[in-house]
């Protein structure tokens, strides 16, 4: 790593994130470790160690900066944290979309609440323990994917802006995850063998349609097919996701005995519409607004990439284009069961040109 | 980063160093053996010296030595007062807790279980923008509910902002009602007389006067059989269970006594430097103000609202320069909270969490002060454009 940098290490209490502050420190940086309070209640979101607002997550973090040997302070990000993910993440359920709250919570929390504190408190960058690359072409910091392809973290980095990325590093893009554990063993962390945290972490019981239902109701609406037909019944239209297969209880067989899968989610009627495999197929994504992690494309030029439209899930060859308002990516290939509301992220090879959020799929 | 050493240590009502004779005391007993409640000399020996060590303490606070329970915290000797008189109280129908809006956590909160669990009444009285007690609604307050009430606990001087209370005019009102008093911060630091003021208890604890953590007293006058909270072995008047710590007790009284004998030359000097402070902080910050008055008040507390600000970034900056300070309670994962004593002095939550506490101890000199009225402005400044920018807010 280059000049000596004054860096805030964001510690969720983790192995990834404390093996991160360790090689920040390595790497000749003035590194304070912050936890981030992302609960005004830390109980409220979650007991256990899963997930990363616990009173366990906030100790191992402090620990983990003892043992790295750096100062360590708690942030108190509990009310930007409900107002840009949790509320976010509710109003995109009622709207029908199926929002991703961790990119929600980098772009507004991590990469924008802490790093402006941070920068205006005199520090330099944000380290986190996420796995991704940033390199220097042409005097630009691009984001790329990291060596690691099952804990590549570049998606739901692809909401970050130019300048976002001037400000993060992160030390762990080049190394596969079984490598950091052992590092961290190496290190006397003793968060090595911490399980990796899952699911939406202020969900405190992993149950995300339950959650939902306890804060937006559980109103009974028509499932229909594509002609408008009634099949059956739900308890509220937000707890299903496009391409959802399971759970529809439906008591009438499609002419051929296919299995019928979740097409779209009519919020304002209440409707749940569903239809055969095929017609879950997409062949175009249309996202907006578009985020660019290095140079805006020229509008209305056609580039060959790759879109990714989950956080692991395979990139998708496509061609893309900018009109000045939409990122447009025209699939080689369909794909199947794709929800607006997550993020569509385009790639040039392992490069990261950047993302929208799906607005409309055809 | 390296962490500045030493640091200015601007934090002495959290904790303040050990005293020498209390280190002195603590580590010539550490080196003994027996148990005070042994009945063999080996444990009559240290029971002499434990019982020696109560009687000092008394003599310092000025109640019998009987009155002494020692305790492992101050919260815990509150947690035995207010549950102990409740309990015993509720035996007659007495129910009604009556307390201040300002306390400790260590009183407000096992006062708020008793409410939650066993049916108090809880009447907060009001406090005055300057940090004193409404005298006149306690009047009204206990002339209305006398007959139910259970006791009366208010705290002698405040935590946070430091401001005395009226306690001799809080027993005066109470009349034959039990008063408790959280004496954690003035014991040693400001004349405290229990049997003058006509208390029924009060919490005193060791390692706010320079002796050592983990050991505190409850003063609890004698003939009072209050439930404990503790069971087990009795030791102390069957009220508080558990193996005396001897080595605790014994430094307590050494640190007691040495903050009694150096009372007025320690208040003269530590209010000479909170005025020093108080002028160069709000000198370089001309917008900042001092919460609560001053002048009747801990020699050592100051608390300011630097408007504008937040306080986790004045902390993190003022401990990259090597000054601590504090900016009042912390939930357990370690988040800010908003001061409830500052609220109560009719701050908004945003003053409230741009308020920093600076409390002076003995080590403190003039150019420790100097210090931080050089470094305070940028601090300030710095810590204004971060919580400006803050993106929700």
């Amino acid at each position: 790593m280059s000049a000596k940098l004054k860096v805030i290490a964001a510690m969720s209490g983790g192995v990834d994130s404390a093996v991160a502050a360790a090689r920040a420190v390595e790497a000749g940086h003035d590194v304070i470790g912050v936890h981030l309070a992302l609960s005004s209640n830390p109980q409220k979101y979650r007991s256990g160690a899963r997930g990363c607002c616990t009173v366990e997550d906030s100790h191992d973090a402090r620990r983990a900066a003892d043992v790295i040997g750096i100062p360590f302070y708690i942030w108190d990000m509990a009310e930007e944290f409900h107002a840009g993910v949790v509320e976010n993440f509710l109003s995109e359920y009622q709207a029908g979309r199926t929002p991703n709250p961790c990119l929600r919570c980098n772009e507004k929390i991590k990469f924008e609440a802490v790093l402006v504190r941070a920068k205006a408190l005199g520090f330099d960058a944000v380290v986190t323990g996420h796995y991704a690359i940033t390199k220097e072409v042409d005097g630009v910091k691009t984001l790329n994917r990291a060596v690691d392809p099952g804990k590549d973290q570049s998606y739901v980095l692809a909401v970050l802006t130019q300048e976002q990325i001037n400000g993060a590093i992160f030390p762990l893009g080049d190394t596969v995850k079984d490598d950091v554990r052992i590092e961290a063993q190496r290190r006397g962390l003793f968060v090595a063998n911490k399980p990796d945290s899952h699911d939406i972490c202020f969900v405190p019981s992993g149950d995300n349609a339950g959650w939902l239902r306890e804060r937006l109701g559980s109103e009974v609406g028509p499932i229909v097919d594509q002609s408008g037909k009634e099949l059956g019944q739900h308890n509220g239209a937000y707890t299903y996701t496009i391409g959802q297969r399971r759970g529809l209880n439906l008591t009438v067989p499609t002419p051929k005995g296919e299995p019928r899968y979740v097409l779209s989610i009519e919020p304002k009627t209440n409707t749940v519409v569903v239809g055969t495999h095929e017609a879950l197929a997409v062949n175009k994504i249309v996202g907006q607004p578009p985020i660019w992690c290095g140079p805006t494309p020229e509008i209305n030029k056609v580039y060959k990439g790759f879109a990714q439209v989950r956080a692991h899930g395979e990139p998708l060859p496509t061609q893309y284009r900018f009109d000045g308002i939409h990122l447009i990516a025209d699939l080689d290939q369909p794909v199947f069961g794709l929800a607006t509301g997550q993020a569509l992220v385009i790639y040039d090879n392992d490069r990261v040109v950047g993302s929208a959020t799906i607005s409309e799929t055809f | 980063m390296a962490v500045h050493s030493p640091q200015i240590y601007l934090d002495h009502a959290a904790t303040t160093p050990m005293v020498q004779p209390a280190i002195d005391a603590l580590t010539a007993q550490i080196l003994k053996t027996g148990n005070a409640s042994s009945l063999h000399s080996t444990g009559r020996s240290v029971r002499k010296e434990l019982e020696e060590a109560r009687e000092s303490i008394a003599k310092a606070a000025s109640c019998a030595a009987i009155d002494v329970i020692f305790t492992g915290t101050g919260t815990e000797a509150n947690n035995l007062a207010i549950k102990g008189l409740f309990w015993l109280a509720a035996k007659a129908g007495k129910k009604v807790i009556i307390t201040s809006t300002f306390e400790h956590h260590a009183v407000m909160d096992p006062i708020k279980w008793l409410q939650d669990h066993e049916g108090a009444t809880v009447i907060e009285i009001p406090v005055s923008k300057t940090g004193s007690l409404d005298l006149t609604t306690l009047q009204k307050v206990v002339d209305q509910h006398r007959a139910q009430i259970a006791f009366i606990s208010i705290m002698h001087s405040n935590n946070e902002i430091g401001t005395l209370q009226p306690i001799e005019q809080v027993v005066k009102i109470a009349g034959d009602i039990p008063v408790h008093t959280d004496a954690v911060q003035s014991f040693g630091k400001v004349d405290f007389n229990f049997n003058a003021l006509g208390l029924t208890a009060a919490t005193i604890s060791a390692h706010k006067v320079g002796g050592p953590l983990g050991v505190a007293a409850l003063i609890l006058k004698k003939g009072l059989n209050i439930e404990p909270v503790l069971h087990g072995g009795g030791q102390e008047r069957d009220i508080r269970s558990g193996t005396f710590n001897a080595p605790g007790i014994i430094a307590f009284a050494a640190a007691a006594s040495n903050a009694i004998a150096q009372m007025n030359a320690r208040d003269t000097k530590i209010r000479a430097l909170k005025s020093l402070l108080i002028t160069k902080v709000l000198g370089a910050v001309p917008d900042a103000w001092v919460n609560g008055q001053s002048e009747n008040s801990l020699p050592g507390v100051v608390n300011i609202t630097f408007p504008g600000t937040d306080s986790e970034g004045l902390l993190l900056l003022l401990d990259m320069e090597g000054i601590a300070c504090s900016t009042g309670s912390a939930c357990s994962a370690g988040v800010h909270r908003p001061s409830h004593v500052l609220m109560a002095i009719g701050l908004s939550e945003d003053e409230t969490t741009s308020s920093l506490r600076f409390s002076l101890g003995d080590s403190n000199t003039e150019a420790e002060i100097d210090k931080l009225a050089l470094v305070i402005a940028s601090v300030v400044e710095k810590s204004r454009s971060a919580a400006n920018k803050k993106v929700f807010k």
